[in-house]
């Protein structure tokens, strides 16, 4: 197997994409000639021509719509937006239009269209650049969501996304670009809704998504040197659909959850895994379910605090301890 | 698709730009020589502060995004000095020569930078989030495009307390693009607002031409015809010229409550953000031209030297000046200290800030 970047993995998945389907398309701001904004599709331009991959002005709502209504005609989009960030100016045609036309034509037409980009904290850009909105897209049925923490997941949740027939939104993570892992050559998918364990482990369940993932099993490796517990990494990949089986089954086997992500607490997506643990793992439970999300406040300028604002290794470390007490 | 209008013409980046034609008018006529010194001093200081940020930037201490302002200098400088009591500004990321121009002091632009609890926002905003409201400085703005509706509620606040003032929204050449941007040209119309929405074009959306991002009949400014709206074109390397014209338009909004848009030329040396390397979409015989032929504080230190405004002395004590209180800021910024976590979640509610017995909310508001 290849090692290569997570960066690179989300380009082989695309190229692979577009070699194997004429109607897909790479669409959005600096895709093309700059060779977009963080570098993700260096060189499809040149290989696939102007057709295939196109650069748009700056106007979300525009060509993110324009996208959704191509799809509808047949036509697989998979459209960047160069921050998750953005896509709040474009909301009405990611949520309403992508997300209910399937619904309200009763089953007539489907949107096979892919949206992608960074959407994450962490980079000392702000308020206005740093948001994650997975769990406030998750939250409207019609739509899927997946955020992955490695190259390798990177490719086969790109490849499925962009094979799916509904409109899959993928957040990537601009501090995980350059992350190195081992990565198949020959053509895999990773299924939509498929949850990874990513480290076992028998006294706890952490359970996170996205770059959460990387700084829970740096914490599990603290965990485990400095305490001796033994820590369960499930990375959830996919936000919806949800993978509750793999959360359950670990919870069932280590009887503690801590919950980890780099949302805001207040209805995050550890919200609900929250709720389905309590709902169907009750008795198995040793404590309560714990917690560990961004300090709920807008994203702080400040690159030290916001350090200290997003999860991080001693963070959740500190709340597993408090769970396993 | 239309060809872009080319206020600067290629051939006039070959040549020194000649004396302004536009020193006369009645609105420049009146600038006193301290005036005109003061104005000059000003976007030196702009100059001369985005530079020192450059080197901080290098030196590791500034993150994150930093867009300079160099080269468009003559916009913020020409259309501010022009402003009274009542008229508001806000603008985009590119948001530092406003800052200067308002009165915002190097020390805290720049420990905002650093991201210091001594910079304007307190280390929370950052370079694209500068904000100075008893400047009647509403920000710096990091989504391109969404200061226009705000500018034009701005307007509107003014007008509806019955003011004599007006707003000036300035948005890039790519931001004339965004649904918002049109949403406000068409309220602003509507409402008669008091309003003058700037489009600084420096020919360039990041690694896009204009001619690349924009359909329009002949010039940005131009599209304010399909509301209505009144408009010009500016050469924004001459600040006089810049002066006139957008005193046109602030007329117009304080006499007529009318809304203008101007599209003001104008050039970025550097890269769009300190993150961009700036090799690949435009030619550096280009970026030479400009900065040679083209420079508004060079032309306009030449303006006033030919006036007998400056002396070679007067001008280089203006620079060293400048140059030294950007040397402060760098010093200042670098011991101030950081936020602390608590403040992480202070200034998120006003009413969490201001807790009294009158208050009109209960409940838990910050989750953990
Ligand atoms: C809604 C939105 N889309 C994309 C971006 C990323 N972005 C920031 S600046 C920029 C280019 C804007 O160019 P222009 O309006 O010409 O202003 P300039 O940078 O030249 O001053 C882009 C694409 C953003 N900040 N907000
Ligand atoms: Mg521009």
């Amino acid at each position: 197997m290849a090692v290569i970047t997570y960066r690179e993995a989300l380009r082989a998945a695309m190229r692979e994409e577009l070699q194997r389907d004429e109607n897909v398309v790479v669409m959005g701001e600096e895709v093309a000639q700059f060779n977009g904004a963080y570098k993700v599709t260096e060189g499809l331009l040149k290989e696939f021509g102007p057709k295939r991959v196109v650069d748009t002005p700056i106007s979300e709502a525009g060509f993110i719509g324009l996208g959704i209504g191509a799809s509808m005609l047949g036509i697989r989009p998979v459209m960047e937006l160069m921050f998750w960030s953005f896509s709040y100016v474009a909301f009405d045609q990611i949520v309403n239009n992508a997300g209910n036309i399937r619904y309200m034509s009763g089953g007539l037409i489907n949107c096979p269209i892919v949206i992608r980009g960074p959407g994450n904290g962490g980079t000392n850009v702000g308020a206005t650049h740093s948001h994650t909105p997975e769990a406030i897209l998750a939250s409207h049925p019609g739509i899927k969501v997946v955020c992955p923490a490695t190259p390798y997941d990177a490719k086969g949740l790109m490849k499925a996304a962009i094979r799916d027939n509904d409109p899959v939104y993928v957040m990537e993570n601009t501090i995980l670009y350059n992350d190195k892992g081992e990565v198949p050559e020959e053509d895999y998918i990773v299924p939509l809704g498929v949850a990874d364990v990513k480290r076992v482990g028998t006294d706890l369940t952490i359970v996170a998504h996205g770059r959460a993932v990387i700084t829970s099993l740096k914490a599990a490796e603290i965990l485990e040197k400095e305490h001796g517990v033994s820590v369960e990494v499930v990375d959830l990949r996919s936000i919806r659909p949800l993978d509750e089986e793999t959360i359950l089954a670990s919870v069932r086997k280590t009887h503690r959850a801590l919950l980890v992500e780099e949302n805001k607490p207040f209805c995050g997506v550890d919200a609900q895994v929250a709720y389905i643990i309590q709902a169907k793992a009750f008795d198995d439970l040793d404590a309560p379910i714990g917690r560990v999300s961004s300090i709920d406040a807008p994203q702080i300028y400040c690159k030290r605090m916001e350090d200290e604002q997003l999860p991080h290794a001693a963070r959740v470390v500190a709340a597993a301890l408090k769970v396993l007490a | 698709m239309a060809k872009p209008a080319v206020l600067t013409h290629p051939e006039s980046l070959k040549k020194p730009a000649g004396p302004s034609e536009f020193a006369k008018h009645p609105v420049n006529a009146a600038l006193s020589k301290a005036e005109k010194v003061a104005l000059y001093t000003k976007m030196a200081r702009i100059r001369h502060f985005e530079q020192r940020c450059i080197r901080t930037y290098q030196q590791g201490k500034i993150g994150g995004f930093l867009h300079l302002y160099v080269g468009q200098e003559a916009v913020a400088a020409g259309t501010i000095s022009l402003l009274g009591k009542h008229d508001h500004i806000i603008t985009g990321y590119r948001d530092h020569g406003h800052g200067l121009m308002v009165g915002m002091s190097m020390n805290e632009c720049m420990a905002e930078l650093t991201g210091k609890v001594t910079g304007c926002s307190q280390g929370k905003g950052g370079s694209m989030h500068y904000f100075a409201p008893d400047k009647n400085y509403w920000g710096g703005h990091g989504i391109v495009g969404g200061q226009a509706p705000l500018g034009t509620g701005l307007a509107y606040a003014v007008k509806y307390k019955g003011l004599k003032g007006c707003c000036l929204a300035y948005m890039g050449d790519g931001a004339v693009n965004q649904g918002a941007v049109h949403e406000a040209y068409n309220l602003a119309a509507l409402w008669d607002l008091p309003m003058i929405f700037v489009i600084e074009n420096n020919g360039y959306s990041m690694g896009t031409s204009q001619e690349r991002s924009t359909a329009h009949p002949g010039c940005l400014a131009k599209r304010a015809e399909g509301y209505g709206m009144a408009w010009d074109v500016i050469n924004g390397h001459d600040v006089y010229e810049v002066r006139a014209k957008t005193d046109a338009a602030v007329k117009r909004a304080h006499e007529e409550s009318k809304p203008t848009v101007l599209e003001i030329f104008t050039y970025r040396y550097f890269g769009h953000s300190m993150a961009d390397p700036d090799k690949t979409y435009r030619d550096k015989e280009e970026i030479k031209g400009y900065r040679e032929n083209k420079d508004p504080v060079l032309l306009f230190e030449n303006e006033l030297l030919d006036e007998g405004v400056l002396t070679p002395a007067t001008r280089d004590a203006i620079n060293e000046a400048a140059m030294a209180e950007a040397d402060v800021a760098a010093v200042f910024a670098e011991e101030s200290p950081d936020p602390t976590v608590a403040d992480i979640t202070k200034h998120i509610y006003w009413e969490e800030d201001n807790r009294g017995p009158n208050s009109t909310s209960r409940g838990t508001i910050i989750f953990e």
